[in-house]
């Protein structure tokens, strides 16, 4: 099972799915219309480390992190 | 260094704090940056939420820069409400010389913005509201939209 979690403002309980690679995530979040503006401005973290690529496969116990656009100070 | 608080930063002690904790550590130069919340768009004050795992990675990467530089960095934020004036933000580099820490603390400032995940909200007529438009999305962002 692969967790995924939504981050700040994303109002959107985690997720606990059975998927084995990024690509299977994209086509689930994608099919869900309130994430649609969120998937173009987030970053992805796999986890907690930022990641640049959908290549490679996941494994039970990942964590998944979307990460909308930033503002501290 | 890299300390969370909840709620608005107490700015002397916290600056005291650190000018003590470095006053033997003969470091020429104490250069903090102090974020304060400013009276516009009639907002009541601000909120941040912080995701700490990844926050804590991106500091400890700057640490590092800076201690390649014989600097040290410290950093101090506020989780949740920060009213009107009041101070949610404070940075500093202490290094042996000036020029390194003024132009470190100018680099990590901008990093800060750019890519520390933190969420800013406007607090506003008793609502929160996700301050979308000035913020920045992450480098590498949309990659699930793909």
């Amino acid at each position: 099972m692969v967790r995924v979690e939504f981050l700040g403002p994303i109002q959107k309980d985690a997720l606990e799915l059975e998927i084995t690679d990024l690509s299977q995530l994209a086509a689930i979040l994608q099919a869900d219309e309130s994430l649609h503006e969120w998937l173009t401005n987030s970053a992805v973290a796999l986890n907690d480390t930022l990641i640049s690529s959908l290549e490679g496969s996941l494994k039970d116990g990942d964590k998944i992190s979307l990460l909308p656009p930033v503002c501290g100070g | 260094m890299l300390y969370l608080y909840d709620g608005a930063l107490n700015v002397p002690k916290i600056l005291a704090d650190w000018y003590t904790q470095e006053a033997q550590s003969n470091y020429g130069a104490y250069i903090p940056f102090v974020g304060t919340v400013r009276s516009e768009d009639g907002i009541d004050g601000l909120s941040f939420d912080i995701y700490e795992p990844i926050l804590n990675s991106w500091f400890a990467t700057w640490q590092k820069k800076a201690h390649e530089k014989g600097a040290i960095i410290k950093m101090a934020h506020s989780r949740g409400d920060v009213l009107l004036h009041e101070s949610s933000y404070i940075a500093a580099v202490f290094s042996p010389k000036r020029r390194v820490a003024l132009e470190f603390i100018d680099a990590f400032v901008e990093d800060f913005k750019a890519s520390a995940p933190i969420w800013k909200y406007d607090l506003k007529d008793g609502n929160r509201r996700y301050a979308l438009e000035r913020s920045t999305a992450i480098k590498g962002s949309g990659l699930l939209a793909q």
